[in-house]
């Protein structure tokens, strides 16, 4: 007991020093997990907008696979990027392992199942309700999907959301094809993973402080932009 | 009549032997009869009869499966925006109840879209909700907002599938006098019902349905005095007790 609340104290301290080493580890997860979540919000939405609306043999296999992605093992993802961007790999020319661009692709991979899947439901229970209307009113292909999508914006951000909470928890994919390389590739979860088995306690606990608050504030942002909305468009 | 509006008017509306099938099935079962301009043409018949599919295939949301649908004006556009539609449980976008109307009548490329969506709430009865969101009113506010919708559109033909089933007897009221007017503006009104009051207030003739089968079609009072059928005999004898 005693050594937990010291390694507290010790925790705090460090959060409120304003420590450089902390800083940086923060700031390159966010970097990681944000970039992450532009490119599957960029790919996953019209993707799933796509499955959503259209009609085409294979369907419901894509959905239900789709569905089951949303659950891929990090680790898992991690070894397959690892595997593609390794020295005998096919993009082993690129050079990108155990950097921080690895890093992004591995969580990109990782949360597009997540994004596509919840737009693709979101997009479906809307176009179900709205389709005859739109049609009566002559909105049709793109201008429809426009309207769609303007009008469940706030479920979509959601998703996203969702995105990006995945991304910044994770450790497997990121701690495979980053190599937590201090200064270069360390990300919250690797950090918190590698001084907890050092036996760096305040740190690990810092930075595990960090990422709670950073998930809880997301969420809050989330259901409060949610809330607003529905009082305010119903 | 069709004198009077012939040059401009979309109408007639010519039905040709049309079926739709679905599960194996057809809801609307080889159904001919043509639509004039004029008087308030109400379809008729029990829930599962066929009569929303049947609006739904006039109105161009359904292509029949066998048949013909054949409407006076040739032209695809100027057809989809001279007709307008209220289905049973208005579709609103999360947006206000005066952005909704405004929206319906960008899409129709009309000018001074403000204006005229504001006339149209104020012709509802709805001017002083302009501004609330569309999805927190409430379900009779909705379906008039709906009505103010297609109306301001100043179609020459207005579908509505069973316009009052999901609202309280005020709010039916309120809904039945907005068509009332509407028609009295020069739209032609095609409505489904399973009620025979409200096929009685708002009809001038009723298409009678049953099973997917136009059974009977004839003037409202003499429909409900007189009708030729045995099925909407039955039915008149058997909805009566729950006008």
């Amino acid at each position: 007991m005693q050594d937990i609340l010291e390694s507290l104290r010790g925790a705090v301290a460090l959060i409120f020093s304003a420590d450089p080493v902390l800083g940086g580890i923060v700031l390159l997860s966010l970097k990681v997990s944000l970039s992450a979540v532009v490119f599957a919000t960029l790919l996953g939405l019209p993707v799933g907008a796509a499955i959503a609306v259209g009609r085409f043999p294979g369907r419901h296999t894509i959905v239900v696979l789709l569905n089951a992605l949303m659950g891929l093992p990090p680790v898992v993802v991690g070894l397959v990027v690892y595997l593609l961007l390794s020295r005998a790999g096919p993009l082993g020319e690129l050079g990108l392992l155990f950097s921080p661009p690895a890093m992004v692709i591995a969580q990109t991979i990782l949360i597009l199942p997540i994004i596509a899947a919840l737009c693709r439901q979101a997009v479906e229970d809307a176009w179900i309700e709205y389709q005859e209307q739109l049609r009566s009113l002559g909105a049709q292909g793109v201008r429809a999907a426009l309207t769609l999508i303007w009008d469940i914006r706030f479920s979509l951000l959601t998703a996203v959301l969702a995105g990006l909470g995945r991304a910044s928890a994770e450790v497997g994919a990121v701690m495979i094809v980053g190599g937590n390389i201090d200064g270069v590739t360390r990300v919250m979860t690797t950090a918190i993973a590698l001084e907890t088995s050092k036996g760096d306690l305040p740190l690990a606990l810092s930075l595990g402080i960090v990422l709670i608050t950073l998930v809880l504030l997301l969420n809050a942002a989330a259901f409060g932009l949610k809330e607003a909305a529905q009082r305010r468009y119903g | 009549m069709s004198g009077m509006r012939a040059p401009s008017s979309i109408l007639p509306l010519v039905l040709h032997e049309v079926s739709y099938a679905a599960g194996g099935r057809n809801v609307v079962d080889r159904v001919s009869f043509e639509l004039a301009p004029g008087p308030r043409t109400v379809i008729l018949g029990a829930n599962g009869a066929g009569k929303s599919v049947l609006m739904r295939l006039m109105h161009g949301l359904l292509r029949p499966t066998s048949g013909e649908i054949v409407w006076g004006e040739r032209d695809p556009d100027r057809l989809r925006q001279r007709q307008a539609m209220v289905f049973q449980r208005p579709v609103m976008l999360r947006r206000s109840a005066l952005a909704n109307v405004v929206y319906a009548l960008k899409l129709a490329r009309v000018a001074d879209a403000e204006k005229i969506a504001l006339a149209a709430l104020e012709a509802v009865g709805l001017a002083r909700l302009a501004q609330r969101p569309a999805r927190v009113l409430s379900g009779g506010e909705q379906q008039r907002l709906a009505l103010a919708r297609a109306w301001s559109l100043r179609p020459q033909v207005l579908f509505l599938d069973e316009p009052t089933a999901n609202l309280d007897p005020t709010a039916t009221r309120e809904i039945e006098s907005a068509i009332a007017a509407v028609h009295a503006g020069g739209t032609k009104i095609v409505m489904t019902t399973h009620n025979l009051g409200q096929a009685r207030r708002l009809g001038d003739e009723v298409l009678f349905i049953h099973q997917g089968r136009l059974v009977e079609r004839s003037p409202v009072e003499q429909f409900f005095r007189q009708p030729a059928s045995a099925e909407a005999a039955a039915f008149i004898k058997g909805e009566l007790p729950w006008v």
